[in-house]
Parts: structure tokens; sequence; C-alpha cells
């Protein structure tokens, strides 16, 4: 870990225009992945700015009938909030799929969406990352590489790590919206569709935060009601990162939403893949993952994604 | 004392008061309330401490050809910098194959190659990755061992070759002959390799460390830095987890002595998570080609076991055929292991090496065998049991009760109730299995010491024995109380350093039968010594006294200190035999019809090893190991990246071991056997036993529950999905 300065911060207009004002700085929430990667020198921030004084800790109903969640409600409260468990219980199933008791105790709702991937090569300071060290190259995609957790859609040649949240994934299929404050004290209001960036020639920029814009909270559209059910698959039952998950809601009047995670750099969902649901999971996969390329170690997501899912479906 | 015949009836331990009870560990407090020393943790050993952190090549093989320390010299709280080019290759130490410091060539992806001292943690860690390294790499290597092993098979003299395997080969009922793969495992011990090393002076030498095995840590110590063993002191009290890793010296000990020197103060250093599977040692990767013939009665005529797993230059690999000259009764039996170099890191043994992997293969083989044949598995096993080394039939085995454990087994597990149809068993979206598997881990003896000594009725037992979490502590005083006649209470355990005499060591599941009898021939002496003392003879201790004809004495009104040092010698008698340690594992398993996710639901072990010393300590080593197993079966798989040369998923993030949600009810059963000819406790070890085979019962249940037969492990869902039914 690389000597840093700190501060704390009380209002968050006044983080985003720290944020902006010193060189290398980052916010510090619950630091459950920031502080791991500054103990190995991935992340190296000269300034810290701790943010958890900023309140932000609440969820509160909004005009249009939905939640908006403070950027500092941990995990921890947001699964179990009796609103989301009773209105959104695809959020709090996949919540719970994450991490462990002790994590989610400390983990934040706008740090989840900000963890890093999990690549194995991005945490190994010693190999190339294009994403960890821009232009030294992906050592995932050479020749020999271990990728089996890694991403098959929305990658690039230059990155294939996948984005490891749980959370991201049962809000987008539940349309989320990323509130922030930037440095001119403007807010702004980012679709989590639009938030996580795909990699490109620059997987080093990661979502579409500029720089020192703070998150505030995440919205909620009013509840969309149906059955939601969240599947996260893996090879031990618990504390793993997803190799496929799948968040799915399903109306009375058939219309359904499906978002996958552990297979692409952001939540992966898209509205003609929606529409094919009622011609089944093959159809739905076909839309979502048709333009897949996968290594040879992780081609079996693409089939595991359309077992998971008709698994799902065909459940009583 | 010479343990030079069977032993006999015996009245001290066939009934005994303590060995044999149901004892829980008496170092339990001081473990669940944090204060039981750990080596990082031993801060009051010393003033002074400084801090150590280790650097790690950047390749595989090839060579150093530069490396800049400046930076890191200059950071701040810095007090030394040692680099592997400043330091002549040190020599090996026993079993040490990669060298562990100095010199320019790099043999392993993370081999150390400078230490940094600071004073703080964080300032040696920040100050390490500051050192710029330039390297030659060496050329492009091989990594394909299923490679190797086809190029390989057939050649060389076989390891055991008895009967005419060909011949059996072409007149069999029943053939089988299937390839198998087991990945390369990391023991992945809780506790990092940590020392804490003080050698201010360049003279004398303090380790406290995290070991397995004192006398071979202290004499490693010595050679590696050219010292006499009278002037180093090792300790390591308690240890966090071994499993074999922690057998020899490692580089943790070496950097934090080489860093104290450097820095004139102690250093403490421990391997960050990373460096556990690149630095240290690991179990190989074994490719495994098993073929069987059988007649219609089941009978084996023919077993050919080949087998490769990978080394470093004089390095043993895992040999995959350990068991199988002794497990099951054959007309002939051919088996051979390939070590193939290759440019890896440093494998060597890990919880029963051999066994563990070999049994993974050689269990499916035997379950594939049985559909062949139309048999039940139990019952396939039960009639290819012998008495008699099947390799060697002149020798019996001093205590094989197989088949009994199959039998208990079977009928504790409902066994007769499962599903025979592959794939045929539902509950909701879950096919379900069962699977059986045998088990066999050979019974090894090493020379083991103590120092008993009384006072005030008080005893005090030392000796360089280690307790790896295993129960040594709690065994050993049990031995001794029951001895001695006193009381658990009245017993102090004085272990894990050199300053004692030395000990088997725990390893090999080795430890309990080997060091049990040490203290026992320690506490023997001491009685001698006492009835001496007390011009008696054929004295009886029981109930704190010590009663011969007249005489009745309390322990505690003996005057002074008495002491007594001996040492179990094992004879040549017990080489007419073949000891060993068996068992039946069954395993009950959900797989998830869509996704193919493999949950194990229910467990039992049957182990048949001896005197159970502590059914307690026992039970825990078993289902520590039928966990271990767990994770083999279904996650544990060091990724390699064979265009580097190193493991990429060196955390515990990337290697899955077993975690509480993955383990079901376990249950253990011990049948009640005693082995005269293993020791006079009539004791064997059970701590490797219980890794032996559950992964093969594992795979049986998964195809058992789907029909989808997988041969290479671990048994993911990838393996699994397209061989199960459609959905829907």
């Amino acid at each position: 870990m690389r000597a840093f300065s700190y501060e704390k911060v009380t209002d968050p207009a006044q983080a985003a225009a720290r944020a902006a004002e010193v060189e290398g700085a980052k916010f510090l929430a619950g630091g459950t992945n920031l502080l791991d990667l500054m103990k190995l020198e991935i992340e190296r921030p000269a300034h810290v700015i701790d943010v958890n004084g900023l309140g932000l800790d609440e969820i509160t109903e909004t005009e249009e009938g939905g939640l908006r969640i403070g950027a500092l409600v941990t995990n921890t409260a947001l699964s179990a909030d009796a609103r989301i468990r009773r209105n959104y219980a695809v959020l709090t199933r996949a919540i719970a799929a994450g991490a462990s008791g002790q994590l989610r105790n400390k983990a934040t709702t706008g740090g989840n969406l900000l963890q890093r991937t999990r690549c194995p090569y991005f945490y190994d300071t010693a190999q190339p990352c294009n994403k960890r060290a821009p232009g030294s190259g992906c050592a995932a995609l050479s020749e020999g590489a271990f990728s089996r957790q890694l991403g098959v859609i929305g990658t690039s040649d230059a990155c294939i790590a996948t984005h490891p949240s749980d959370m991201a994934v049962g809000m987008r299929v539940l349309d989320a919206v990323v509130e922030t404050v930037t440095p001119e004290g403007m807010t702004r209001s980012i679709p989590l569709e639009e938030f996580h960036l795909l990699p490109g020639d620059t997987p080093e920029r990661e979502n579409a935060l500029m720089p020192g814009e703070l998150i505030t909270a995440v919205t909620l559209p009013a509840p969309v009601g149906g059955e939601q059910k969240y599947h996260k698959v893996r090879d031990r039952a618990s504390y793993a990162f997803a190799l496929v998950s799948v968040a799915l809601i399903r109306q009375p009047d058939g219309t359904e939403r499906v978002a996958l995670g552990g297979v692409a750099p952001k939540p992966w969902r898209s509205a003609a893949a929606d529409a094919e649901l009622s011609n089944g999971a093959a159809a739905v996969m076909a839309e979502l993952l048709g333009g897949a390329r996968p290594t040879e170690e992780n081609a079996f997501k693409i089939t595991l994604a359309e077992r998971t899912l008709a698994a799902m479906l065909a459940e009583e | 004392m010479k343990f030079d015949k069977a032993a006999g009836e015996n009245t001290l331990f066939d009934n005994a008061e303590f060995v044999g009870r149901p004892t829980h560990r008496i170092d339990g407090p001081l473990k669940v309330t944090g204060t039981a020393p750990y080596a990082y943790e031993r801060h009051d050993v010393v003033e002074g401490q400084l801090y150590g952190y280790p650097l790690g090549s950047a390749i595989s093989h090839g060579l150093i050809v530069s490396m800049d320390a400046e930076a890191a010299r200059n950071a701040p709280g810095v007090r030394a910098v040692v680099t592997t080019l400043e330091i002549d290759p040190l020599e090996k130490g026993m079993n040490n194959v990669a060298r562990l410091f100095g010199g320019a060539e790099v043999q392993h992806y993370h081999q150390a190659i400078a230490v940094v001292v600071a004073d703080s943690f964080e300032q040696a860690r920040a100050a390490a990755s500051l050192i710029e390294v330039e390297y030659e790499k060496g050329d492009p290597a091989d990594y394909d061992l299923g490679a190797a092993f086809e190029r390989l098979q057939g050649s060389g003299e076989m390891d055991t070759d008895t009967g005419d395997v060909e011949a059996a080969f072409s007149s069999a009922a029943a053939l089988l002959d299937e390839m198998y793969h087991t990945p390369s495992q990391s023991h992945m011990a809780m506790e990092p390799h940590a020392s804490i090393v003080d050698w201010s002076d360049g003279d004398q030498m303090t380790v406290w460390t995290s070991n397995q095995m004192i006398n071979w840590n202290h004499g490693s110590l010595a050679t590696t830095f050219g010292l006499d063993e009278d002037k180093i002191r090792v300790e390591s009290p308690y240890i966090g987890g071994g499993f074999g890793g922690k057998l020899w010296l490692r580089a943790d000990a070496v950097l934090a002595a080489l860093g104290s020197r450097a820095a004139g103060a102690p250093v403490k250093l421990a391997l960050p998570r990373p460096f556990i599977m690149n630095n240290t040692t690991h179990r190989s990767e074994t490719v495994q080609r098993i073929r069987l013939a059988a007649g219609e009665d089941g009978k084996l005529t023919g077993i050919w076991h080949e087998a490769a797993s990978h080394a470093l230059p004089d390095g043993r690999g895992e040999d995959a055929t350990a068991q199988t000259p002794f497990f099951y009764a054959s007309d002939s039996i051919r088996a051979k292991h390939h070590i193939v170099t290759m440019s890896l890191p440093e494998s060597a043994d890990m919880r029963a090496p051999g066994e563990a992997a070999g049994l993974m293969a050689l269990e499916v083989a035997m379950d594939e065998m049985a559909e062949k044949l139309g048999m039940d598995p139990v019952e396939f096993r039960k009639v290819n049991d012998t008495q008699v080394n099947p390799s060697n039939p002149e020798q019996e085995f001093s205590d094989r009760n197989f088949v009994e454990c199959l039998d208990r087994g079977a009928e504790a597990f409902r066994w007769t109730d499962r599903n025979t149809a592959p794939g045929a068993t539902r509950d909701g979206q879950w096919l379900v299995g069962h699977g059986v598997a045998g088990a066999y881990r050979g019974a090894l003896v090493l020379p083991s010491g103590s120092r008993a000594l009384l006072e005030g009725g008080k005893l005090v037992i030392e000796t360089d024995m280690t307790d790896i979490g295993t129960g040594s502590y709690t065994i050993l005083a049990q031995t001794a109380a029951e001895t001695m006649g006193l009381t658990l209470d009245d017993v102090e355990m004085r272990m894990g350093n050199s300053a004692y005499p030395v000990s088997s060591g725990s390893g090999g599941q080795f430890g309990a039968a080997s060091s049990s009898a040490g203290v026992y021939a320690a506490c023997m002496a001491l009685r001698e010594r006492i009835a001496e003392q007390l011009g008696v003879e054929e004295a009886e201790f029981r109930d704190g006294r010590v009663i011969a004809g007249d005489t009745d004495r309390a322990l505690s009104e003996l005057e002074g200190q008495i002491d007594a040092v001996d040492s179990i010698e094992w004879g040549d008698f017990q080489s007419e035999y073949q000891m060993a340690t068996f068992g039946a594992h069954f395993v009950e398993v959900g797989v998830h019809a869509g996704t193919g996710e493999t949950r194990v639901r229910r467990m039992l072990a049957v182990c048949d090893s001896g005197r159970i010393l502590n059914p307690i300590t026992a039970r825990s080593q078993v289902i520590g190991g039928m966990t271990m197993a767990v994770g083999a079966a279904l996650s544990e798989d060091m990724a390699l990246d064979s265009g580097r040369g190193m493991f990429a998923n060196h955390d515990l993030a990337g290697y899955e071991v077993a975690v509480h949600a993955d383990i079901p009810e376990q249950e253990v059963i011990f049948i009640d056997t005693l082995d005269p000819v293993a020791s006079p406790l009539k004791a064997k070890g059970v701590g490797e036993l219980g890794v032996c085979g559950v992964a093969a019962a594992v795979a049986n249940a998964v195809y058992n529950a789907t029909g989808v037969r997988v041969r290479e492990y671990p048994v993911t869902l990838d393996k699994l999905i397209g061989g199960l039914p459609a959905i829907g």
C-alpha cells in the first residue's frame, strides 16, 4: 500500500469538488474492495476522501412511488428492508447471494456498483492487464491463460473481464437509475443500463462517471410486481462469484424481464431478449448472447445461462 | 524402548481410563480465547521485532539479470533489503527440491527473490513493490502432462509387476481401460507459512515458526545456513493447519533469518496468501490410466495402473499408484509412476500423498467395473478383499477389516434403499444419487522420543512433537496420565520445541501412533526410576499412587524431581506385515438437473485404524478430511496458465475450498479394532484416511444421480451439463 493523504467530508457536493480538485483522489465508503486493492497496489490513490459522514444512508420513497436508496445504505440494510423484500424481491435475493454476511455489513450501494473485476490477472501486478495498466496487454487472452470465470459477451480484444456484482444485476432488471452529484454541484441521473461501459479499447474506463462525480443514490421505479427470482450458479454453495447468474421477473400477463450476471462487463439485458421470453429460454439467449465470443474455457457459460433460465421458467 | 514384538494383552490400554475416551482438547480454551501463541503473533518472545515482506519472481524460469533495490532501501521505515543476487545460492534443506533463496536462477513463479525489512508491515510491503527486476526468461516450456503420459506409458521398469498381467487382460470376462485426471491441489492452511527469526548477531538463531517437523526443520536450517545445529533453536507450539505444506523448511523462515541478520534485529515474516500457491509446495496434477480385468465372479484378475505427475528435477511428484499394489486382491498387478520434470512450483506431499490422488481415480474405476459386471459396488469390493498383500502374498496385513467397514457403512447409510439406475431419482429439480468408495492409507511409524518429569505429583511431558490441529496435546496427555496412573489435570504437555527430545513430528498420519508410543516409553522409563528410588519391583501405578507389595505411596509425596527420557524404536518384526488403515465412504449428492450444480447431502465414513485414542479429536480429523475431499471432488483446481508456467488463481477467491454451506451432515463410525503389530497402544493414524476415497464417492454419487461419468476432477458443472436431461 502506498502512502496517501486522507480527509473526511460532510457534504456530497463538497466531496465531488474535492475529488476533482485533488490529483489521484478516490472515495472511500465501505472499503471492502478499495482497501484490498490498495494493499495489493492495484489501486494507488494519492488521496482518500472518506464519504462515510455524508448521510446518504436512508431508503426513502420517491414521488413516482419508487424508492431512493442512499449511496451509503449497506448491502445488509438494503436486502433486509421490508419494502425491498416485499416489492423488489429480486434485489434482496441478488444481494443475499453475494459475498458474505460480514462483507455485506460493510459494503455500500454506491461502492457495490463501483467494485472492480475479479479477473485473476487484474489481481496479479506482475502480469499485463489493460484495465490495471492501460496498454500493457491482456494476460487473460494470451495462449494458455486461465479464463474460465471471465466474460463471453460485451468484451473486447483488450479485456474480457466481467463485472462481479450480484446487486447490480438485480437493479438492472428493475430499471434502476443512478443519481450523482458533479464537482460543480449539479445532479445527474444515469440509467443503470448506461452506467457501466463496455471495455472497447479503454477497459480502464468502467463507468459513465466524470472525474470527481459522486454517486448519491440509486432510485428504483414504482414496483413492477410479478414473480421475482435470482439464480446464481457457482461451483460451491456460497462465497464465490457467479459463473452465471440470472435475474428474472415474470408477470401474470406473460411479459417478462431477464438480466444476466457473470457473463459480461456489466449486467447483461436487452429489450429484444425480454420480448422473446414467451418463446422459451433458447430464444431469449439467442438474442441476449447471440454475439458471444467465449474462450474455449468459458464457452460452457452460454449453455449454462440457457439451462439456468429454462430451469427457472420450469419451476413450479 | 524397543517395540520388537506384537503387543499382547495389555491391562494398561485394553482397560484404559483415559486412552480411548472422548476427551475435549486440553488446548481448546487457549484456541477459542485467541491466546494460543501462533508464530506470527508471538509479540512477547523477543523485543524489537521488525517486519519482513517478500518479493516473488514474476517469471516461471530463467535468470535474473539485475535488481535495483535503491528506491526500496530509501523508502520510509526500511531497515534492510536483501536481494537474491547478493546471496550465494543457499544449500537445500531436507526434501527441499527448489532452492529457497540465493543466486540468479529462477526455478518457479513467485520464487523468493528479495526480502524487505521495515519498521512496519505496510512500509515493508510498499517498499518491496519498488524493487525493479530485469529478467531473462527461459525458453517456452511444456506443461502438458497428458501428452507426457502418452510418451512415457509402458516405458521404464514397472514399480510393481506381479503375476501375468498380459494374460489376465487377454482372457477376462470384463475389462475396463480408462484415463483419469486429478488437478494440482494446494494445502491452503488457514495460517500461512510464518516465522519470527532472531539471528541479529549472525551466530545464535532462534526461530518461532509454524512447522510440522521440528527436527527436520532444525536440521534444514543448519544445512541451509551452514550453522551448527546447537546454535539453532526452533519453536512451533501451535500450527494453524499444515496438511503436509509445513513439513519442510520454507521461504518464510529463510527470508526472516536473512532479514534479521541484515537488519541486526528480529524479523517476522508471513507469506502473503498469493505466495502459498506458487512459492510453497502443492500436490501435483496426475494423469492416470487404469486397466482392470475381472472374471464373471467379479474377482479381479488384473490391475494395471500407470500414472504421471510433475516435479522439479529430483522431486518425487505425486505417486497415484501408491495404494494399488496393496488394496485389492488380484492375480496380477502392474503399477508404474512416471515423474515428469516441469518448470512449475515445487510439488511435494499433501495430506495422504499418493493415495489421495490415486483413490480419486481407482475408486471410480472400481465403480465402473462393478457396473460392467452388474454387481453392487459394495459387493464388488468385498469380493476383492484380501488378508495378504496382493503384490507379496507371503506378507499378511497386521490387521485389516475393510469388509466390516463396507458392511457397517452400507447398513448405517441404508445403501440397499438407493436407486441403482443412474439418473432416475428426482427431488424437485434435483437429481439425487449415492456413491461408495473404499479407502486405504499406509500406517507408517517413526521413532519418537520424549522426557517425563515428575515433581510433587505433577507430571511434565516434553517432546518436540507438534499439534497441527490434530489433538496431539490431548492424546499425549491421555497416554501419559494412563501410564502414570494420574489424571489429565496432573499432566502438563510441553511440545514443539527443538530443546525437547526428538519425536516423530506430524505427517503421513504417523504422528499419533508414533508419538503416543514415545510418551508411553518415557513414562515407562519414569516408572522404573520411581521403582528404583523406592527399591521395589513390579510396581503398579494407579490413582496417583505407586503400589508394590507393602509399599503404597502417593506420587505427590515422592521427593524431588524424577525424570526419564526415552524413545520408541520400531522392531524389524513389523516389516513382516503390511500395516495400513482402511475405510469406506458413502455419499449422497443432489445435482441440479438444469445447471449441473452439485451439492453434497449426506456423508458417512467408516474407519478401521486401530485403537482410537480419542474419539472426539479423531472424528474431527476424519470430518476435516471429508471436507477437504469435497473441495477436491467439486471445486479445488490450481488453474495452470500454461503460457506463463504458473498457477493463476492464487488466492482463496480463485481457489475454491469447500465452505460451510457445502458441508452437510457428516457421520463417522470407528469400528472397534486393535492392531497389536502397529504400536504398543495398538493404534494407527487416522488423519489421512479421512481424505482417501471420499472424492471418488462423490464422483460416483454424481454418476448415480445423473448418468454422466466424469473422470476429470474437479467434477464441475461444465463437465455435466452436456449430459443432463432437457428441461421442462
